[in-house]
């Protein structure tokens, strides 16, 4: 611990933490967003698959962007030594409109197999309708037959428990999924109790006015510990902030917390999760600076 | 998991922010009550007024109570009532 001198103040800057933000959509960010992030320590950032602001009209329209993903966007961020990974699938929003989000299902696996694809993502749950359930339904049965990882969203406000708790009871019950190949995004204080108990991963969100606070997050590693959590900006075209992990790695550092301890939530987890997927192709920074020797 | 600061040190951070999120509140039910037309029917307005009392209760999961507050319930029967 690096405390100061005089009681009751410490040193924020301590060793520098490389950190990975598993869930941020950068291709709604601009590129000074990669470069402050490069100056923060990020060295990969995973971007799942998710709603454009508006519907798009085609499968063609998701081809397009599955394009952007799987190779322009990763080369912009490796422009800033970041490495770029991505997650497929049509977004709970736009699963209303079953007969496109059918024909998107059947164009994935074209991508699959390209670098950094890391697997189906983020499906989950908006308005917590029978058309998003069975459109979930169909992406989890994508996932099994073709052994994928997952990336669950979670609903917003008032729709999140029960949707949470929908989710939890599709997933528990397919005999075929592995729960530490799953990660439910956007957990808070209702619902990270039920992700963990059922042996899935949990993703906190940072978001300035809705989802979770840095400071709420670290309640939630205090009360729960820090095993199968994760911290995300999952930053996008609205109102959110791309480095919200810096922020709450200084919130673990104000609350006197270890740097075993945060390195593991914002490095070693994500990590840990990724590798599981066969195309998590990652290479950690201490061994890019032995490489530029 | 153990916790690093204390309660008091812990309270010696909070006291100040935590005393201008209630003013923020209390200014903001002000705010609505100054204006014309009583929202005291809308179920907005009684959720909130249920939610400060969750707020001043006892206990170690206030956080969680005031989220299940404003949440949907779930109902475990939903994939029957759908056939899903």
């Amino acid at each position: 611990m690096n405390c100061g001198a005089k009681s009751g103040t410490f040193s924020l800057a301590r060793s520098f933490v490389y950190y990975i933000d598993p869930h941020i959509h950068m291709v709604s960010r601009t590129t000074d967003d990669y470069l402050t992030l490069a100056k923060m320590g990020c060295v990969a950032v995973s971007e799942p698959a998710f709603w454009a602001g508006y519907d798009r009209r085609s499968a063609d329209g998701f081809r397009d962007y599955f394009e952007q993903l799987t190779s322009f966007e990763s080369q912009r961020a490796a422009a800033y030594g970041i490495q770029h990974f991505t997650w497929l699938c049509i977004n709970a929003k736009e699963a209303e409109n079953v007969s496109l989000s059918r024909e998107v299902i059947a164009m994935i696996p074209e991508f699959l197999d390209r670098a950094g694809v890391l697997g189906i993502g983020e499906i989950g749950l908006n308005k917590n309708t029978r058309n998003e359930a069975t459109i979930f339904l169909e992406h989890l049965d994508l996932a099994m037959k073709t052994d994928e990882q997952i990336l669950i969203h979670t609903p917003h406000l008032e729709d999140k428990y029960q949707g949470t708790r929908m989710i939890l009871n599709m997933l528990t019950d397919d005999s075929r999924i592995n729960r530490s190949r799953v990660l439910v995004d956007h957990v808070e204080e209702h619902t990270v109790r039920w992700v963990l108990e059922a042996g899935f991963w949990a993703g906190m969100t940072l978001y300035p006015v809705s989802k979770c606070t840095p400071e709420r997050a670290v309640d939630m590693i205090e009360q729960y510990g820090p095993e199968r959590l994760l911290v995300n900006s999952a930053g996008d075209w609205g109102p959110s902030k791309p480095t919200a992990v810096p922020d709450f790695i200084l919130e673990m550092r104000r609350r006197r917390h270890d740097e075993q301890t945060i390195r593991r939530v914002v490095y070693e987890n994500p990590v840990e999760f990724f590798s599981q997927s066969r195309n998590f192709a990652f290479t950690p920074p201490e061994a890019l600076q032995i490489a530029e020797r | 998991m153990s916790i690093p600061n204390s309660g008091q040190r812990t309270l010696d951070r909070e006291y100040l922010p935590v005393r201008a999120k209630i003013l923020e509140i209390a200014a903001s039910l002000d705010r609505v009550e100054r204006a014309e037309g009583s929202p005291a029917d809308d179920a907005r307005w009684q959720r909130l007024r249920a939610a400060l009392e969750i707020v001043f209760q006892q206990g170690l999961n206030r956080t969680e109570q005031l989220q299940l507050h404003f949440s949907r319930p779930y109902d475990e029967l939903w994939r029957e009532e759908w056939d899903i």
